[in-house]
């Protein structure tokens, strides 16, 4: 087993992770904070980061949130990737908090989807 | 109580990114019998306990959700009856030849304002439940397999105009709101609890932007301790859970809210209470969401709203 340093460059926050876990595990596990966490499984595009820096392993996204080219473009999913090196990324998904967001009278067409 | 027109909820056709790990999970850790593959790839299933020849129905495909949900009807007669009523409201609908789904009659499908392809059909093959129907045990070694529960039981969806798709399923096919939530306006629902049968939900929504969207799936477990039993089988087979186990304070039910490999989320639950048709809706104010959704945490949690596949 290896371990990695991840950083979150919005928020500052480091953790280590290990290649067993996917990125957004091994920050989920420790308590940690700063990416979205939803359905862990490449389906509904929360966790959607940028990798700016390292390498990883990857498997399946919804194309519904990682386009081909967001794929090339290390725009992934962190709950589908696993880091072989030390990582730095950005955090681009995003969780609604709002219950009104929707509703007719809030512009129910232009409520953000994540990712 | 007789039970006529739309009787119960009959089969998903959900959307999975990888096919074999998704048989996996719906096979050994829900715990669902497989029932066929089709020309397509399809791969079809049923709980233990149903006797109809399949429920859920996964579809290999490049994003996760739903593609169709569907309702069995008492018959030919009510399923072309459905289907002109349908079109006199003014909504298109598509046949759809029997035999595209295995062991499955001619279907009638419709799209609601809310995005989501609905079915309605008349037929399926009854393979039973593995028992006798002369005669039988109590349950079969299928019943001990995985969380097994006993029926595909009801779906929330996520999308716009939830008081029009309202409107089609009580006017038409004859459903009852059971719950609603309002929001501050006091007047425009945020959620509505629609049910076609004495059960507390067949159907649900939750308003949200984006059309088409599925919340959950959900599963009927026997017991509360059937649920407990379901969340020690989501440790071992480290599947991600969402919340619980809980209470819903809408429909009262014991639940998990936990998601499949792709990300679909789906719901083992079990109680709730029965409704009928001429009892009153009950409403709860926004500000009593969380108590309503999560009876125990009396809070939302962060993926109620949003994370949706
Ligand atoms: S948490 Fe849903 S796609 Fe990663
Ligand atoms: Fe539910």
């Amino acid at each position: 087993m290896a371990n990695f340093t991840v950083t979150i460059e919005n928020t500052n926050e480091v953790f280590r992770t290990s290649d067993r876990n996917t990125v957004l595990e091994g920050m989920a596990a420790l308590g940690r904070k700063g990416i979205p966490v939803g359905c862990s499984g490449g389906g509904c595009g929360v966790c959607k980061i940028e990798v700016l820096s390292g390498t990883y392993r990857k498997r399946v996204m919804s194309r519904a949130h990682i386009s081909v080219e967001d794929e090339e473009s290390h725009r992934v999913l962190a709950c589908r990737i696993w880091a072989t090196s030390d990582l730095r990324l950005k955090v681009i998904g995003k969780i609604q908090r709002s219950v009104s967001r929707g509703a007719p009278e809030a512009g129910a067409a232009q409520s953000p989807m994540p990712g | 109580m007789a039970m006529k027109g739309v009787l119960r909820p009959g089969h998903i056709q959900l959307r999975v990114l990888d096919l074999e790990e998704s048989v996996k999970f719906y096979g050994d850790v829900l715990g669902l019998v497989e029932t066929g593959r089709d020309k397509q790839g399809r791969v079809y299933f049923k709980a233990w306990d149903e006797r109809d020849h399949n429920s859920v129905i996964l579809r290999q495909a490049d994003m996760a959700g739903v593609d169709f949900f569907a309702f069995k009807v008492d018959g030919k007669a009510a399923l072309d009856k459905f289907d002109a009523d349908l079109r006199a409201y003014g909504l298109a609908t598509e046949r759809i030849a029997a035999g595209e789904l295995l062991e499955t009659g001619e279907r009638v499908r419709f799209e609601l304002p809310t995005g989501h392809k609905i079915e309605l059909y008349a037929e399926k093959t009854d393979v039973g439940n593995g028992m006798p129907y002369l005669n039988p045990e109590a349950w079969t070694p299928a019943a001990e397999h995985g969380i097994a529960p006993l029926r595909m039981d009801h779906a929330l969806l996520y999308g716009p105009d939830i008081e029009k798709a309202q409107a089609i399923l009580v006017d038409v096919l004859g459903f009852y709101l059971v719950e609603h939530v309002l929001l501050e306006d006091g007047k425009t629902d945020l959620a509505i609890w629609l049910s076609c049968s004495t059960k507390a939900h067949d159907l649900a929504f939750v308003r949200h932007a984006e059309p088409g969207k599925l919340h959950h799936i959900a599963f009927q477990l026997e017991s509360w301790e059937k649920v407990l039993r379901a969340a020690d089988i989501m440790a071992m087979n480290k599947v991600t859970i969402d919340i619980g186990p809980t209470r819903h304070g809408i429909t009262r039910g014991t639940t998990i809210y936990a998601f499949d490999p792709s990300g679909n989320r789906f719901e083992t639950y079990s109680g709730g209470y029965s409704s009928y048709p001429d009892w009153k809706p009950i409403t709860w104010t926004i500000d009593e969401v969380g108590r309503g959704i999560f009876y125990h945490d009396r809070k939302l949690n962060d993926a109620f709203l949003s994370v949706v596949t």
